[in-house]
């Protein structure tokens, strides 16, 4: 599928309408009425809401004034606010110079602490499952892919338990290892650790890309493994050359969707944090301000300039990704030109 | 060394390493059924068990003694050189001295052991507190989230199932102008932020006066999504097309032959769609929390749940009793249907 989208558009199967004969006429309304739910939905929740979402950060809208009500055109007003605001962020002289950091260099910043993690750890656990010696491989992947399932807001006080700083099993488990009590981390409630706290509780729902990685490391022919023992190649070479980059495809996939996924990033902090941004500011991430902006000081406009802008990063970061994965990202079947 | 020795040990870190893993990985599990059935009176004592635990009394002439672990060697009548510990129940306290009856030996009466009673510890003994869990269904009316729940969950999967066959057909088996560059939109928008349609979709159902109903919710599934249609389309794709052209040539139509023939092949990729379906709904959160957080007769378990920290903020074994009865469902049906999961990862995942 990523190879479809970095090749971006293949020529279309058939030609143009107007040269179609009546039996692929035919053929064309089938297809298309086949589709019509998608095309519809995409129309009605996808399209028109973004443009819409466009058009409301050109004006000067609330929520009570509702979308059919007369709109007073705002002109750039919207974006010269965004550029200025420094909760936004989105102006690198605003990062330094106020009490708290913006909430679009907090999202950056955890975005640089849990990529490698959220990369690192479920490749990590696919190679043990893809280990030859490793016994009862059937029975590990389903208890390891088991968190992934449970209730967000169910993992979010389970979590919260375990890392309470008095009763939780993680302070008593460190002190127990010789940690002094006044130097146990308060996790959620401290500006140093509340970032861990997250990367914690995010990985481990890491169930569902270590199966996507794991199901990849199964798919390399052992041709190329039998033929590099041959060769007389170490182990560390076989993973770095063969088993790296045949499995490229699948880390990009989750790299991809690892980002976008950090730039929209708000469902923790609001219900770990009740979204206020405790502690000390430190966990008022773009998404949140964009969610409060919008549902709790119901300035439709203004939110909608921050849901475009994020659009526009993550398109651009989107785009860039795609770009280079031409030089790191194999596919089989392709030549490396 | 050997070779089958030499594989064995092999074996035997590899798993080991990995069973630790694991057990770190899941000990949140057996933390929220721990902490879900301690008794109340357990959490605020300081250093008590892990475990569900209570301090026993012992009912002695229609009162409730505490009970202490006491030092034998220390009590009237017993061996001053025994080394061995008794749990006795405390008749009399005292700063010097103070007065026990043996639960185990009554005729022994009442005795005096040159303790502080201050000094002792309470033993604790295994106690599980059922309780709390009829505590929370009734507190928060869990037959009714259930029922809100398991509507969402089957509406809805209705829905994407039958939109999300009807588009992967029309994908997997038609050619028509346009086609490829319609799929490469539809998987793009797997990538897109949906921060940027929510403001006019939540204003759109507002203004018609649905926000705290189902519909903004239920709706939008029966559109189809990309990531089943992928699923759909890809598992089409692999069937064989020769039994479709024949029965086109005996005069069958596209619905029909997606009905008798498409269909049938592809249950293992229905049930996968199903199974991911209703696990995503039951889980699902902030749909729920923006368009019903002011209807709290629909709330569905996971808005429920997350009022938890207001009305148990200094109870956790009722947080933690509450979110395991919100896991159970997904969880049981993960274990039963996770052959179906697997495979239906492995077709989005890798091919992707």
């Amino acid at each position: 599928m990523l190879e479809e989208l970095s090749k971006f558009q293949k020529p279309d199967s058939i030609g143009s309408v107007r040269t179609l004969s009546p039996i692929a006429r035919r053929e064309m309304r089938t297809g298309l009425s086949f589709i019509s739910p998608w095309l519809f939905g995409f129309l009605a929740f996808t399209l028109l809401p973004m443009l819409a979402t466009l058009i409301f950060s050109f004006l000067d809208l609330k929520i009570t004034d509702g979308i059919f009500s007369a709109p007073k055109f705002a002109g750039f007003d919207n974006y010269v606010h965004l550029f200025q605001d420094p909760q936004a962020g989105i102006n690198p002289a605003t990062w330094f110079n106020s009490k708290t950091p913006g909430s679009l260099l907090i999202t950056i910043k955890f975005a640089l602490i849990a990529l490698p993690i959220g990369t690192f750890f479920p490749l990590s656990l696919a190679l043990l499952m893809n280990n030859k010696h490793l016994k009862g491989q059937f029975a590990f992947r389903t208890l390891f892919y088991m968190p992934y399932v449970v209730p967000f807001v169910a993992s979010v006080f389970l979590w919260g338990g375990m890392l309470n700083s008095e009763s939780g099993w993680v302070n008593r488990a460190l002190e127990y290892l010789g940690v002094a009590h006044a130097n146990l981390p308060q996790w959620a409630n401290d500006v140093n650790w509340v970032y861990p706290t997250y990367v914690i509780m995010g990985i481990w729902g890491v169930g569902n890309s270590m199966l996507i990685m794991l199901a990849s490391l199964q798919g390399v022919p052992t041709e190329l493994y039998d033929a590099a023992k041959v060769d007389g190649a170490s182990a560390w070479k076989i993973l770095w050359n063969i088993t790296f980059p045949m499995i490229s495809p699948v880390i990009f996939y989750n790299l991809v969707l690892d980002i976008i996924g950090l730039f929209q990033y708000f469902l923790v902090p609001l219900v770990v944090n009740s979204g206020t941004g405790r502690p000390g500011g430190a966990t008022m991430f773009y998404n949140l301000y964009l969610y409060k902006t919008f549902f709790t000081y119901q300035d439709m406009s203004y939110g909608s300039t921050l849901a475009w802008f994020l659009f526009v990063i993550i398109l651009l970061i989107t785009i860039i990704l795609f770009s280079t994965s031409k030089y790191w990202v194999y596919y089989a079947g392709e030549s490396k030109s | 060394m050997n070779k089958n020795i030499k594989n064995g040990v092999s074996a035997l870190t590899v798993t080991t390493f990995v069973l630790g893993i694991l057990v770190v990985f899941l000990s949140p599990f057996v933390f929220m059924v721990f902490t879900s059935l301690k008794p109340k009176e357990q959490i605020s004592i300081v250093n008590a068990p892990i475990w569900p635990a209570a301090q026993p009394k012992y009912e002695y002439n229609g009162e409730q003694l505490d009970i202490f672990t006491v030092p034998l060697n220390q009590c009237a009548g017993f061996d001053p050189n025994s080394s061995a510990s008794k749990s006795l129940a405390l008749t009399k306290k005292g700063r010097q001295e103070s007065t026990f009856i043996d639960p185990d030996d009554l005729a022994k009466g009442e005795f005096v052991c040159a303790v502080s009673w201050r000094a002792l510890d309470r033993p604790w003994k295994l106690s599980l507190a059922w309780s709390n869990y009829a505590e929370v269904w009734e507190k928060i009316d869990f037959l009714r989230l259930i029922s809100n729940t398991v509507f969402y969950a089957v509406v809805t999967m209705l829905g994407t199932v039958v939109s999300c066959i009807l588009v992967a057909y029309g994908f997997a088996r038609f050619r028509f102008p346009g086609r490829d560059t319609l799929f490469i939109i539809l998987i793009a928008t797997l990538f897109l932020p949906g921060a940027v349609t929510i403001i006019p979709t939540y204003s759109f159902w507002q203004k018609l006066g649905l926000v705290g109903t189902w519909y903004p919710l239920i709706i939008p599934h029966f559109f189809a999504n990309a990531y089943n249609v992928f699923l759909f389309r890809q598992y089409f794709l692999t069937l064989p097309r020769e039994l479709d052209e024949s029965a086109m040539m005996d005069g069958a139509g596209p619905l029909r032959i997606l009905w008798s023939l498409i269909i049938p092949q592809s249950y293992p990729v229905i049930i996968a769609v199903v199974v991911f379906h209703i696990v995503f709904a039951w889980n699902d959160y902030f749909g729920p929390l923006i368009y019903l957080s002011t209807a709290k007769d629909n709330w569905p378990i996971s808005v429920a749940l997350s009022t938890f920290n207001g009305i148990y903020g200094k109870q956790p074994q009722m947080i933690q009793a509450g979110s395991l009865m919100a896991i159970v469902l997904p969880v049981i049906l993960f274990l039963i249907a996770q052959r179906f999961f697997v495979q239906g990862i492995v077709i989005t995942g890798v091919e992707k």
